[in-house]
């Protein structure tokens, strides 16, 4: 498998997870070569965020969606430099 | 010295905390606290003041939540709550019992988890799944969830830990090992001629009595049982109860003989107290005769469940009863069952009630 490098993304978080970690940051800049490289890199910088974003199976929680443009990713989705990674929670509940 | 009282209840939209003092007859309510997530089941440490509550939401998974000033301000830790790779991760926590400075924690799907810092990291206990009945396990209406754990009180190598559907196990070594503990309990849902198996049997909760760590108390899904030696052998203790059907069980905190018990119209009548009358059934004699506490509770027209984790005792002389229902109705006796108040309506579904008595 051909190793990836790392690009910069801009990554937007949803409110109910800025709640669980109030000192994160909305919008910001993170580089990574894929969904799961990115999940490392949120968690580095808000322990415990990765845990809230990824189940140990590993992949993507059931009821979390990162949207890559205007598709659902999955750990191994590739980030291309200069895009927008949406993380959004399902509208599940009740 | 005085004391406050105060009540802890999970559930379907967060943790709710009600305190009184020593005479109970005013409660005050706070809540909803941990984001308003399911929480499953809260206790506390009388030791330390310290207050965990066990739940999941279906976005970010499993987590404890932690508050060491009575509820003002909260953490939350879903560290370690991992199972190997490839295998349905933990979806959510569901039991909590502190003891012996760990924190175990009972998850869904059915397996146990350990901390050993207070509610920081969670380690899993592999053994219990690596049991070999495991392969048989399903899940209940709740789902496969592990939502007993009795630790002993004086042994930390010894712990009893019931899950819906596959009934007691029991470890004597710190977790190494589990044994099934399930024998004279029925899976009456079984065809006949296989009502009695090894595991299998649809327990949905386990107490211990209060000074006798050999004695347990067990609502099934099929029937009331009491055991006499840690759960070696059960034996059925539902004759003059008005079903065999029922989620909750609470021993006496002070008489080993004293125990309660709500049971429900059937598993597939509706699951409401029967007739739409309310009781709580206490026996003071272990079990051999029962009477009907109705005294404050309503008696017509009344269509609702208490769930397994939702029945508590305090440790007062003259203990308090309490119990919140599927309708969000907390209610509470302060003389062990003989009359009853509500001291909390309109809440979410409550999943669990707990108490913790500290110093005023």
């Amino acid at each position: 498998m051909r190793e990836r490098s790392d690009s910069a993304c801009d990554v937007v978080l949803p409110d109910a997870l800025l709640r669980l970690f109030p000192q994160a940051k909305r919008r910001l800049t993170v580089s990574a070569a894929d969904v799961g490289g990115l999940i490392d890199a949120l968690d580095e910088r808000w322990p415990g965020m990765g845990a809230c974003l990824r189940d140990s199976r590993p992949a993507v929680r059931k009821h979390i969606s990162i949207m890559i443009d205007g598709e659902r990713a999955v750990l191994e989705t590739p980030i291309a430099s200069g895009t927008t990674v949406y993380v959004l929670t399902a509208v599940s509940g009740g | 010295m005085a004391k406050r009282v105060i009540l802890l209840i999970g559930t379907k939209k967060g943790t709710f905390i009600a305190e009184s003092d020593e005479a109970r007859q005013e409660w005050s309510l706070k809540g909803p606290f941990c984001d308003a997530w399911p929480i499953n089941h809260v206790i506390g440490d009388a030791a330390t003041g310290t207050i965990y509550a066990a739940g999941g939401n279906e976005w970010f998974g499993p987590s404890v939540w932690k508050s060491a000033d009575l509820g003002e301000t909260w953490t939350r830790s879903g560290n370690g709550f991992n199972y190997a790779e490839g295998e349905d991760p933990v979806k959510s926590a569901w039991s909590l019992a502190k003891s012996h400075g760990r924190l175990h924690v009972g998850v869904e799907p059915a397996g146990l988890f350990v901390s050993g810092d207070d509610g920081e990291n969670f380690e899993h206990v592999e053994s219990l799944r690596a049991h070999p009945s495991r392969e048989t396990w399903v899940p209940g209406a709740g789902g496969l969830i592990l939502h007993s754990i009795v630790p002993h009180p004086d042994d930390p190598n010894e712990l009893w830990v019931a899950i819906s559907t596959a009934g007691v196990f029991h470890t004597a070594d710190g977790g190494k090992t589990f044994d099934a503990r399930n024998k004279g309990t029925r899976a009456g849902f079984m065809p006949e001629g296989m009502q009695y198996p090894e595991t299998g049997q649809c327990v949905h909760c386990i107490v211990m009595a209060a000074g006798r760590p050999d004695r347990l108390y067990q609502q099934n899904h099929t029937g009331m049982y009491r055991c006499d030696d840690g759960g070696e052998q059960w034996v059925s203790i539902e004759e003059g109860l008005p079903s065999e059907f029922g989620f909750p069980a609470a021993a006496h905190p002070h008489d080993a003989d004293t125990v309660y018990f709500i049971p429900l119209n059937g598993a597939i009548e509706g699951r409401f107290v029967p007739d739409g009358k309310a009781a709580v059934w206490r026996s003071r004699d272990a079990g051999a005769t029962w009477s009907a506490l109705r005294n404050g509770l309503p008696q017509e027209n009344a269509f609702f469940g208490v769930l397994r984790q939702a029945m508590a005792t305090d440790n007062l002389d003259q203990a308090g009863i309490y119990f919140g229902t599927n309708t969000g109705t907390l209610y509470g006796s302060r003389d062990e069952g003989d009359n009853w108040d509500v001291i909390g309506q309109h809440l979410p579904v409550i999943h669990s009630a707990e108490t913790m008595v500290i110093d005023a």
